[in-house]
């Protein structure tokens, strides 16, 4: 009866979309795999600790534990997702941390100014690797080795081999700060659960709207089962997560930055010009080139905010340690690329996700915590470590081939 | 003379593509057996069936060598039987020895332990045997293109050769080299070495040639004697021989009085190589509404000029100016060219056209996302209805939007690549090899496609290594060689004959 509009192709396309629950798991291991192992991680840690794991003090400490990784991973998924890497986080963090305690401590430079000028070094250090990376093409594997071994030595220089501070009180609240109760709760911080369920809810708000925009596009894969399964997961995890450390003392102020950095990054590499064209890049440069995108610029900027997130990792760092050494931040490179590869980035470059490097980050975070508890040695915490982000890039190349 | 080399009815198949269909050929003992046709007949196809590189099993026929069936399974085995194959792309490490090239994988060693005294002896003896007065420890790195090959037949000879094939040996070789070659294979026929020669210069074949075989669309069509003496046209009309049929959709050109591009005096440098020009001042223009086609043989420069002109994407020293519209344009980066209305398809999509492990909807819009965003974010509903738009119009064969364009067959990755340059919008469109490895009915989708944006008043460059398709598809012809425009002809008066025998001449006079 409607002949007149109805386009053949048009007919066949809402049909197609919504896959049975069984093939769209199997075509999207990946994406769901590293979600599955962390809550299998985590439940087995809470098991076998006998729930400490997920006591609101060890909760909190794991987040501030963490969250310097953390907030390098979200900068190394790009160098990644670019097509690179960045040996040389752990010693940029460790020098900007020397830098600071060098500029508050001994020369009495107002923390903040101090702060400010620590993130422009740390920009600036980044542009000077990626510069030679991008417009002269040397490696990043070999710039970054030698920037590793540079800062290395210039935190040595700096610190002339001793360790400094303390630092002022209001510096090291970035890391040992806890937002105040607003709302004046008693037991409970009551602003910090607001803030939580707000958050949470505020992600299940956008997760609806974009799968009905899809839904308009008739673009939508994922099984609705599905959809609700794992929204509704994080929703609960969420709001289960803030009540536990509402009821310790709130949310670290570190979260705040790191959630925040979470949501902004996010939404840069999935949503916006900039952040599609860094992964057309690493999936296909010379394809990318051709289609008129300055893959230079862009592999020089993602270098140049690694650099500033490195060196916030680096101020986070000395402020929970409430002094700079010199061994600050050796080998902490190496976790964050563990993280980044567990949470599904491919080592050629064009695949990887935030939030996908930073539960790669909380797997080892959880797996170093709970295996402490457990009264388990460096030795074989670092073989167990090591065996599992085998396993996770075996998984995903296995899982790549079959689909 | 006994038959050394009898290949019969060899039956090879790609997924959905027929490459060889029941070729037979015959080689006598001694004789130097030249294959001729056009690129993508199917020679190289049929001497990697003979080497092994398709082994076994993954075609169907014999192949009867020395009196006796073979079943190879990989080059290994054909080289033990003294089947040396030397490719068009020469297979040496260049920064090593001219010796240790010719032993790899054969080196003179006791007990993996290298003999280099004697590595170096053997290799100079092999080398004086192909007439080179190179020291064998100097790299090849450091010798010409003609030393190089020479450098690869030597390598033949080391294992034994008794029948060597040589692929389009001097298509990248000056003339005096090219007789040096020549000679050695007379040389070596002397000796009661067999050679099968790929070529497509047939000046050098019937100089040196006893038997020619053509190919044709997968399939031996002819087999001539050459030492009765045999015209040049005779091969030409086998080579192409094919009859146009409506495997073109009908066209009623409207071309306009505009210029839409012009280009003079092209020139290119090679990236790597500063002392080869590459495209050597071209000229040409093309009218609004227009098809232009441009025929050569591959090598000859067409992609270089393309790419050269598209940003500067291939070569150095690029002299020479373009005017699109009537205005002089800097073309100096892929960005600018875009600007500027100019649009480059590739002949290689995989390694230069789609981001793979993409989907539909996010290769799409790639070259234009300012396209499908407010700002700078883009606007996924914007960008799924310009895929779903392209997918329809186009008609690409995939489940949605979402499907990876890693999973599309060839002709739809081409429709996904060409989709990207529609919806960038261009004034003039560079198709280079737009239908390469695809099948039939795709092929006629995409003309259907070239045709009906040219009917908009798009001006279309096609470069193609198909004859056929750039007489059933265009308006005008360039014919490039060796990186000049030899020749222009309205398609009207053009033939598969006059073009062939343009590039053929042309080559003949360097």
């Amino acid at each position: 009866m409607t002949q007149t509009t109805t386009n053949p192709e048009n007919a066949e396309l809402p049909a197609v979309p919504v896959k049975s629950a069984g093939a769209f798991l199997r075509g999207h291991m990946r994406e769901y795999g590293i979600l599955f192992a962390l809550i299998a991680i985590m439940a087995f840690f809470q098991v076998a600790t006998g729930g400490i794991l997920l006591k609101p003090v060890n909760l909190t400490n794991l987040i501030l534990q963490n969250s310097y990784i953390i907030i390098m991973a979200i900068g190394m998924l790009l160098v990644i997702v670019a097509g690179h890497i960045d040996l040389s986080v752990g010693s940029v963090m460790g020098f900007v941390g020397a830098l600071a305690a060098v500029m508050i401590v001994n020369w009495d430079i107002p923390y903040f100014i101090a702060a400010l000028l620590c993130l422009v070094a740390g920009g600036i250090i980044g542009m000077a690797q990626g510069f030679w990376v991008a417009y002269f093409r040397i490696p990043s594997f070999i710039v970054t080795l030698a920037g590793m071994l540079v800062f290395k030595g210039l935190t040595l220089w700096l610190l002339a081999g001793q360790s400094v501070g303390p630092f002022p009180k209001q510096f090291q609240l970035i890391s040992s700060g806890f937002i105040p109760d607003l709302l004046g709760g008693e037991e409970l911080n009551l602003f910090s659960l607001l803030i939580g369920v707000l958050v949470a809810t505020a992600i299940l708000v956008l997760a609806i709207r974009n799968r009905s925009e899809a839904g308009k596009s008739g673009s939508v894969e994922e099984p609705f089962s599905f959809f609700a399964a794992r929204n509704g997961l994080i929703f609960i995890a969420l709001i289960y997560m803030s009540y536990l450390m509402a009821d310790f003392r709130g949310l670290p102020n570190v979260f705040i930055v790191m959630a925040l950095l979470i949501a902004i990054y996010s939404f840069v590499t999935s949503r916006t010009t900039i952040g599609r064209r860094v992964y057309a890049i690493g999936g296909n440069e010379k394809a990318a080139m051709l289609s008129g995108i300055d893959s230079q610029k862009l592999t020089f900027l993602t270098f140049a905010n690694m650099g500033v997130l490195a060196a916030l990792a680096g101020l986070v760092f000395a402020a929970r340690l409430n002094t700079a050494t010199p061994k600050a931040g050796a080998g902490f490179e190496l976790d964050v690329i563990a993280a980044v590869f567990i949470g599904g980035a491919s080592m050629s470059g064009g695949v990887g996700t935030v939030v996908g490097a930073v539960i790669g980050a909380f797997i080892m975070g959880v797996m170093n915590n709970g295996m402490s508890i457990l009264g388990i040695g460096i030795d074989w915490q670092q073989c167990i470590k090591g065996l599992v982000l085998l396993a996770a890039v075996i998984f995903d190349v296995m899982n790549k081939k079959k689909g | 003379m006994s038959v050394l080399l009898e290949m019969r009815a060899i039956t090879k198949e790609f997924p959905g593509v027929k490459a060889l269909d029941r070729v037979s050929l015959s080689v006598e003992d001694g004789e130097i057996h030249a294959l001729v046709g056009e690129n993508g007949a199917g020679k190289s196809t049929l001497m990697k069936v003979l080497s092994g590189v398709y082994p076994h099993g993954s075609y169907s026929g014999d192949i009867v060598y020395d009196g006796q069936v073979k079943a190879f399974r990989g080059i290994v085995d054909s080289e033990a039987e003294g089947i040396i194959i030397i490719h068009q792309e020469l297979a040496l490490v260049p920064l090593l020895s001219i010796a240790e090239n010719i032993f790899l994988g054969n080196e003179r060693s006791t007990r993996g332990i290298i003999d280099w005294r004697e590595t170096n002896r053997r290799a100079g003896e092999l080398l004086a045997r192909v007439g080179l007065k190179e020291h064998p420890e100097a790299l090849v790195d450091s010798l010409g293109l003609g030393k190089q090959q020479l450098v690869e037949i030597a390598k033949a000879l080391s294992k034994n050769v008794r029948l060597l094939i040589l692929d389009e040996p001097t298509s990248s070789l000056n003339e005096t080299d090219s007789q040096k070659l020549l000679d050695l294979l007379l040389e070596f026929k002397a000796r009661g070495i067999t050679s099968i020669l790929i070529s497509h210069k047939l000046n050098e074949i019937s100089r040196v040639a006893d038997t020619i075989t053509v190919i044709r669309d997968g399939a031996a069509v002819s087999k001539l004697d050459c030492r009765q003496g045999i015209s040049e046209d005779r091969i030409i009309r086998d080579m192409v021989g094919r009859s146009l049929d409506d495997r073109y959709p009908a066209r009623d050109p409207k071309i306009r009085p505009e210029t839409a591009m012009e280009v003079r005096n092209w020139c290119v440098t090679h990236p790597l190589h500063s002392d080869r020009q590459v495209v050597r001042d071209v000229s040409f223009h093309v009218k609004k509404g227009e098809v232009v086609g441009i025929a050569g043989l591959m090598g000859a420069g067409r992609t270089e000029l393309a790419m050269s002109l598209f940003g500067r994407s291939y070569g150095q020293n690029i002299t020479g100016t373009a005017e699109i519209n009537g205005h002089k344009v800097d073309l100096s980066s892929v960005r600018k060219a875009i600007n500027a209305g100019l649009a480059y398809a590739t002949e290689d999509r995989k390694t230069y056209g789609l981001v793979l492990d993409d989907t539909i909807r996010r290769n799409v819009p790639l070259a234009d996302l300012e396209g499908v965003a407010s700002g700078l974010v883009v606007d996924r509903a914007k960008e799924a209805a310009v895929a779903n738009r392209y997918r329809d119009r186009l008609n690409i064969k995939s489940s949605s939007i979402e499907q990876e364009t890693v999973n599309l067959s060839g002709g739809n990755q081409q429709k996904v690549v060409l989709s990207k340059w529609l919806f960038a919008d261009p004034d003039v469109l560079i198709l280079d090899e737009p239908t390469r490895g695809i099948d039939v009915g795709a092929k006629f989708e995409i003309y259907t496609v070239i045709r009906d944006l040219a009917a908009t008043g798009k001006a279309i460059i096609v470069i193609s290594s198909e004859l056929p398709e750039l007489l059933g598809i265009t308006d005008r012809l360039y014919v490039m060689n060796e990186g000049r425009f030899v020749g222009e002809m309205p398609t009207a008066e053009a033939s598969q004959e006059k073009i062939m025998a343009t590039i053929i001449r042309s080559g003949d006079r360097t």
